[in-house]
């Protein structure tokens, strides 16, 4: 990193720097604009905002277009950046929380001899431990350099926890998915190997249920511990809100796969109705300029029909018993809903006044 | 300290690294004349890519904010309050009317922005790859060969400083952000944007001896009739103090500044809580249903 060669040409240039700037007052460079960039020659002549001389009527003082004074902050300027995911990271929120979910339908389906299901939820489960990683890969900036992950563990970054929750996820939902479908057809005579295959399915199961279950909810804590108002105002509702979303969606696909089977429906029951008391809280508990970005422009466009879908829209349609159009409209909401809560993530950092009301 | 010529640690070399001692910024915008004199030697020495020009209306300063290949930000904000016991406007030669009436009360001040190094680092904290690492004079430094460009570091910081670099730039794809030059600081040298401050606004030197230097001036200028002046450096929040801090005239907001930041770190047992107790939920419900549900 030290560049000792540039050092004495550039220990002069520096002096050069400051010498400028005491005699000009002033310095310009590449990829710097000061008062050399276009003057606001209007603003000169007719006083801030155009209002003739200034706002006293007196002789102007040389002030720019706009004295920045009804914006907040600094001339309105976002205080935090904006994240920088793109469409891939929502996908992923809504793909981990439904294959999450279903490795941990097949682990309760396990337990009480549901092989039909276990190879059904394990091959949604396996899908997701193969697309996550694509799709998080696909989103670095530099994606050559994603097993970099894998240098540090940090339990005070949830990323860095995300990555060994994801990890081991996928290397026990895909191997799992195949020793349960090895398993099903029977391919081994029974006996030992038969026996080994059946424990290995089993463990595997289990192991994908029980990291499945974190990789649909951690992605609440990735976006609620950060320092986007609208999103740490919810760190507590967000896991429960994504973890409820996948297991409905991953319910949901199972009965569109046509498992319709009692338990499942019950579960199916129970995440619409927490999702319709979440969007009741959403829609009731506002927390002004902080969250206002979950009820306004495009992220409020994009979560009102999405946690309707979801919510209150798929319980009419589950009490009148058209199952099969509520999986479609939860599943629906949920993803709208994933890319609504990352557009509210960039709208909110953008507004000024919802990070000085959350850092106040 | 304050003072050109060899004396001042803006000028002459030193041996914080090698002595591991904390150092910092201290940046003055009563003394800044807003020259950019700190921006053009930061991207010059580290070759920060020029990332095009935005005509933004903010004053004179089309820089807009700190970013992935911006490290200095020059603010220029306008108020109308007087500066002191500054006359400001056509003056009669009466100064009792001058002042009632004439008066045109209005500030410029110009401040000189840069990444906070803050004692309790959001995005240090943030990142999964320990690109981002702590350096021996305590300063927060960005490992571009490591940084896989995942951007949790831009979401974790409390100001906005921080960015992943856009394309077509330069080393596109990683989060950047200033390094206190940490090279030239290795070599014994003084960052380049306080070694090219005309006025030593910026001020660098070590921490410790900042703080009091610091504190004093603020004494200073109340007595000179600067009754809003105030040190920015949360020490009271979870960032824990900052180690670039700064003078400011008035409230922080007006500056960009959050009054009281925190760093994200502070929400993850809230929400950890939530993440457990939603799994453990799910498992349940699921053991449940299938137990009782045939």
């Amino acid at each position: 990193m030290p560049k000792p060669d540039r050092d004495p040409a550039f220990e002069r240039r520096l002096d050069e720097l400051r010498q400028e700037a005491k005699t000009q007052g002033r310095v310009e460079g590449r990829g710097v604009d000061i008062a050399g960039s276009p003057l606001p020659i209007a603003a000169v002549k007719n006083g801030p905002n155009g209002h003739g001389p200034n706002h006293r009527g007196k002789p102007g003082l040389e002030r720019a277009v706009q004295s920045g004074a009804d914006k907040p902050g600094y001339f309105g300027m976002p205080v935090i950046k904006p994240p920088v995911w793109t469409w891939e990271i929502p996908i992923y929120f809504f793909i981990g929380g439904l294959c999450g979910m279903a490795a941990v339908i097949a682990l309760a389906a396990t337990v009480f001899g549901q092989p039909e299901i276990v190879r059904a939820a394990m091959w949604i489960a396996a899908f997701g431990g193969v697309a996550s990683p694509v799709l998080l890969i696909m989103d670095l900036g530099r994606p050559l350099l994603f097993f970099n992950m894998l240098r540090v563990f940090k339990l005070r970054s949830a990323m860095s926890m995300g990555v060994y929750i994801l990890t081991p996820y996928g290397m026990t939902a895909i191997p799992g998915a195949m020793a349960v479908e090895l398993a099903h057809w029977h391919l081994l005579p029974d006996g030992l190997w038969s026996t080994l295959l059946h424990l290995v399915a089993v463990t595997l199961t289990f192991a994908a249920g029980l990291s499945g279950m974190l990789l649909a909810t951690y992605t609440g804590v990735l976006i609620g511990a950060t320092a986007v108002p609208a999103w740490n105002r919810h760190r507590s509702l967000l896991p429960l809100h994504f973890g409820t979303a996948g297991m409905g969606s991953a319910v949901g696909l199972l009965g569109l796969f046509g498992y319709t089977l009692r338990p499942l429906a019950a579960i199916f029951w129970v995440t619409v109705a927490v999702e319709t008391i979440l969007w009741l809280w959403l829609m009731f508990r506002r927390h002004g300029p902080a969250d206002r970005a979950l009820h306004e422009g495009l992220s409020g466009h994009l979560l009102m029909p999405a946690e309707i879908l979801s919510g209150p829209l798929s319980l009419v349609l589950v009490s009148v018993g058209w199952m099969q159009a509520a999986a479609v409209a939860f599943m629906l909401g949920s993803l709208l809903s994933r890319f609504g809560w990352v557009q509210a993530g960039k709208q909110s950092s953008k507004d000024p006044e919802a990070v000085f009301a959350s850092q106040r | 300290m304050i003072g050109e010529g060899i004396l001042s640690t803006n000028q002459r070399k030193h041996t914080y690294v090698r002595d591991q001692r904390t150092v910092g910024f201290y940046t003055d915008p009563t003394l800044c004349i807003g020259c950019k004199a700190c921006e053009v030697a930061c991207k010059e020495w580290n070759d920060v890519p020029d990332d095009g020009f935005r005509w933004s209306g903010n004053s004179y300063d089309h820089t807009d904010a700190l970013g992935a290949s911006t490290w200095r930000h020059v603010l220029f904000i306008e108020q109308d309050q007087p500066r002191g016991r500054q006359l400001a406007g056509p003056m009669s030669g009466d100064l009792l009317s001058d002042l009632t009436e004439h008066e045109d009360p209005f500030r410029w001040l110009f401040l000189s922005d840069v990444c906070k190094h803050c004692e309790e680092a959001g995005c240090l904290e943030a990142c999964p790859t320990g690109s981002i690492i702590r350096t021996e004079t305590q300063t927060v430094l960005v490992q571009n060969d490591i940084c896989n460009g995942c951007g949790y570091c831009v979401v974790g910081c409390p100001f906005g400083v921080i960015d992943r670099r856009k394309k077509p730039l330069k080393d596109a794809g990683g989060a950047f952000k200033c390094t206190f030059c940490y090279d030239r600081q290795a070599s014994g040298l003084v960052p380049a944007c306080a070694k090219a401050c005309p006025t030593e606004s910026i001020l660098f030197g070590p921490l410790d001896e900042l703080r009091p230097h610091a504190a004093k001036r603020v004494e200073q200028l109340k007595a000179a009739g600067y009754p809003d002046a105030q040190n920015y450096d949360p020490v009271d929040t979870s960032v824990k103090g900052i180690h670039a801090f700064f003078l400011i005239l008035g409230n922080p907001e007006a500056y960009g500044l959050p009054a009281k930041p925190e760093i994200p770190t502070i929400h993850l047992k809230a929400s950890w809580t939530s993440a457990f107790l939603t799994a453990f939920g799910a498992l349940g419900l699921s053991l449940l249903a299938f137990a009782f549900l045939k």
